[in-house]
């Protein structure tokens, strides 16, 4: 069984190579693939149906005598249309000129949209250092607006509350001229799921709009939704104008071909994409990465861009000159396993990396190892970790003591480290490191 | 004819004669006939009018592309490539062979053919051992807590049971008190552990509860929970084990909680917790909307695991047993 499209792509055509270009047929075989790949991400039928045929065309005759083998070819074709549908750039949010910012955020029961109010008060509080209030407006489903004061302070945004008694469409609005008297910046209204074919809820979301006048409307939809994503999206966008979409559960393994389907459907971009239970697990969405979800094709770009964001580009050179001098030594180490960390969870990490993540989707990763490590290298002087051929016998012996480890621990770690030494030394020479061996070594 | 709760539940002979009198049941056949006229007027609104399509398509002339249109029709339900072109090729194959004439004994054939698939493994819920545990689990927002209140509340007037509610969501922001609101409508009792413990040792109560006090059935709501987060899959297990250890054959039933809109990652969630719990049954939620749950016609053909019950909506009475006859139609129509 291959695991993605761009692997059953490179198989499906492996023997066009010679033809120079593709034919007919060739192309048939690969859209089947394509349209199976798509259906089973969960994109829209009617979407994967106009999409092939794009590609179909595209494909048609392309020039195959290049860099790229014919699957390559097709996959970034593939790629690059699925791309083009997602939106290209990144979105972000308009603030209202002049403050309160207010968002308004609507959605299915169980979409997650309390836990995304929370989270994008969160980020806009991080990012844009804007004081934030959020607005508890689901008094239907029982206890609702209790999740919400729990979540919203630990977001570090002031709910504002009424309780259950009045109106969704009051509190909004009392809501709103709260924000505005209190001087806040940004404030965001949580509602209750409703159904897009409940006409009554649906006109309270109207209501609410119209009491509040939203700077942006935001849809959440869960990424493990399937067909149905285009008619719940079309309704809303209907019902109160969406200005983008919020796509969560995106920390499963769901491929999110919904969240295509609603970008083509409403043309509205889509803005975040939450990533797990934690309050920080909520970033900016990046179209180009999610095109790759959907095909499979490992997210490179958001480990190079979380890689950029951790390293420092003067540390990064320096170490590199360190690699190629063979002056790495334990300190730096102790900083670069500090660096990763700082990345987020390594499982996280490792399943960005194409090819990777099918390889590691079984292995543990402990993280409490890495605070093993970090004790040993703590409970070292300068000397010996500038120098860890110095460590033997009574020396190990303190450290293992200091570190609440024992010798073996600490004998590893330096067999360890001696072992990357050399593999640094390989890879600053220039040649390509054999990842797998770099993953056994490792261990 | 529709299932109903007396078909869905195992009562011993004593409880069985709680259940509806006839004018008791009169009103039950004229409340299930609402809500399924409720659940068809709900999927009427399906912009696409995939009934139409479908007897449009099968009345025709039938070449490759009605089997493709048919095709794409139960996609769009969710049932998936893989189901989906298992059923429509055994429904071709018939065709050819000359049995099947016209667009009604074709939709008729297609009926049959899905419902046979839904119809899986052990569809009741035995509820004779006493106290019979009920362990809900299941991803994120699916209706776990909703369906306990729900089910509670079934379960005390259609067969006079006692039942518990325990609130194991030790973890989400207000999920005990969500539960709690459902135990008070239902008239279930009530068993929650101090702040910040573990769900295993409010599981734990829970059972001790349900002893204690001679309750019939105890309920354990659950947090909501990725299938790819091995940690809490391992939690969830622990539960079981601790439940196992006060009641050796507990828990007697445990529900997935699938939401109707949920795509083709819906066969992972059912394969992993499958793994994980054993789970006896699922429980399609929010069939109220424009969904059609395919994704449970695809869990019940590769995973052997029935439906048990349905969720139409956000009230006490909106629960039903499944059907899989009435879920079958309603993919197709
Ligand atoms: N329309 C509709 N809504 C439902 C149904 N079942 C549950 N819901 C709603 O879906 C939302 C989530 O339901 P919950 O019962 O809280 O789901 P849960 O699985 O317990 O959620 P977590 O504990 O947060 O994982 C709530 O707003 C419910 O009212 C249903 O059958 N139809
Ligand atoms: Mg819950």
């Amino acid at each position: 069984m291959f695991e993605t499209l761009s692997e059953k792509l490179q198989a499906t055509l492996s023997d066009v190579r010679g033809h120079g270009t593709l034919t007919e047929a060739d192309i048939s075989a690969a859209m089947r693939e394509i349209r199976l790949a798509l259906l089973e991400a969960d994109v829209n039928f009617q979407v994967v149906k106009s999409f092939t045929a794009a590609v179909r065309e595209r494909a048609l005759g392309a020039d195959v005598i290049g860099q790229l083998n014919p699957g390559q070819q097709v996959v970034k074709i593939v790629n690059d249309e699925l791309t083009a549908l997602m939106g290209g750039e990144a979105q972000d949010l308009h603030f209202a000129s002049r403050p309160p910012t207010v968002i308004l955020m609507a959605g299915l029961q169980g979409s997650g949209k309390t836990t995304a109010t929370a989270k994008l008060a969160r980020y806009l509080r991080e990012q844009h250092g804007s004081s934030v209030a959020v607005a508890a407006c689901d008094v239907y489903r029982p206890a609702a607006v209790q999740q919400l004061i729990q979540v919203g302070q630990r977001a570090g945004a002031e709910v504002y509350e009424q309780g259950t008694e009045k109106s969704p469409v009051q509190i909004a609005a009392w809501a709103r001229d709260r924000a505005q008297a209190d001087g806040k910046d940004v404030l965001i209204v949580d509602t209750s799921g409703r159904l897009h074919v409940d006409e009554e809820l649906m006109r309270e979301l109207a209501e609410i709009r119209k009491a509040i006048r939203p700077d942006a409307v935001l849809l959440v939809v869960d990424a493990m939704t399937g067909q149905d994503a285009v008619q719940v999206a079309d309704q809303f966008s209907q019902t109160v104008a969406l200005d983008g979409v919020i796509v969560t559960k995106l920390d499963g393994d769901a491929r999110g071909g919904a969240a295509l389907s609603v970008k083509a459907v409403t043309g509205k971009p889509i803005m975040f994409a939450s990533t797990g239970e934690k309050l920080d697990q909520f970033e900016r969405f990046y179209p180009e990465r999610m095109a790759q979800r959907i095909l499979g094709m490992g997210d490179v770009l958001s480990l190079i861009e979380k890689a950029s964001e951790a390293f420092d580009e003067q540390q990064a050179r320096e170490l590199e000159r360190k690699f190629r001098r063979q002056e790495f030594d334990l300190d730096d180490f102790l900083e670069q396993m500090r660096q990763i960390r700082r990345m987020g969870p390594l499982q996280n990490l490792l399943s960005m990396i194409p090819g990777m993540g099918k390889e590691l989707r079984g292995a543990k990763i402990d993280e409490r190892e890495f605070d093993r490590i970090q004790a040993i290298i703590l409970s070292m002087t300068p000397q010996e970790r500038r120098h860890p051929e110095l460590i033997k016998g009574s020396r190990r012996l303190r450290i293992a003591r200091g570190s609440g480890t024992n010798v073996q621990a600490v004998k590893a770690l330096i067999k360890q480290f001696e072992q990357m030494r050399k593999l640094m030394k390989v890879m600053a020479s220039g040649k390509t490191p054999d990842l797998q061996a770099l993953m056994r070594a490792a261990r | 004819m529709a299932r109903d709760w007396a078909d869905l539940v195992i009562v011993d002979a004593a409880r069985s004669m709680l259940a509806p009198e006839p004018a008791a049941a009169a009103e039950a056949t004229r409340r299930r006939r609402g809500m399924f006229t409720r659940l068809r007027e709900n999927l009427r609104k399906t912009r696409q009018a995939l009934g139409a399509e479908i007897q449009a398509t099968l009345s025709g002339e039938l070449d490759a592309e009605s089997w493709e249109r048919l095709e794409e029709a139960l996609i769009y339900a969710d049932v998936g490539a893989r189901t989906t072109a298992q059923v429509v090729a055994e429904l071709e194959r018939e065709a050819a062979a000359g049995g099947l004439v016209g667009a009604e004994a074709l939709s008729a054939r297609l009926v049959e053919l899905l419902a046979a698939i839904a119809r899986t493994g052990d569809d009741r819920i035995d509820l004779r051992a006493k106290p019979t545990v009920i362990l809900m689990a299941g991803v994120n927002g699916t209706g776990k807590t909703t369906t306990a209140g729900k089910l509670a509340h079934h379960l005390s007037r259609e067969f006079g049971l006692r039942v518990v509610l325990a609130a194991a969501d030790t973890f989400r922001a207000a999920a005990v008190e969500q539960l709690e609101v459902w135990a008070q409508r239902s008239g279930a009792q009530f068993v929650r552990g101090p702040d910040g413990t573990d769900p295993g040792s409010v599981a734990y109560d829970g059972v001790s509860a349900a002893l204690d006090s001679g309750a019939d059935v105890l309920i354990i709501d659950t947090a909501g929970r990725l299938h790819t987060q091995e940690d809490l899959m391992g939690e969830l297990a622990k539960v079981r084990r601790v439940v196992a250890k006060q009641i050796p054959d507990a828990p007697h039933e445990t529900l997935l909680t699938v939401d109707a809109t949920t795509g083709q990652n819906g066969l992972r969630q059912a394969q992993i917790f499958a793994q994980a719990i054993e789970v006896s049954g699922l429980v399609l939620t929010k069939l109220d909307g424009t969904a059609k749950g395919g994704i449970a016609l695809a869990i019940a053909s590769d995973l052997g695991i029935p439906v048990k019950l349905i969720g139409i909506g956000e009230r006490l009475d909106d629960l039903r047993p499944f059907d899989a006859e009435d879920f079958a139609r309603a993919l197709v129509q």
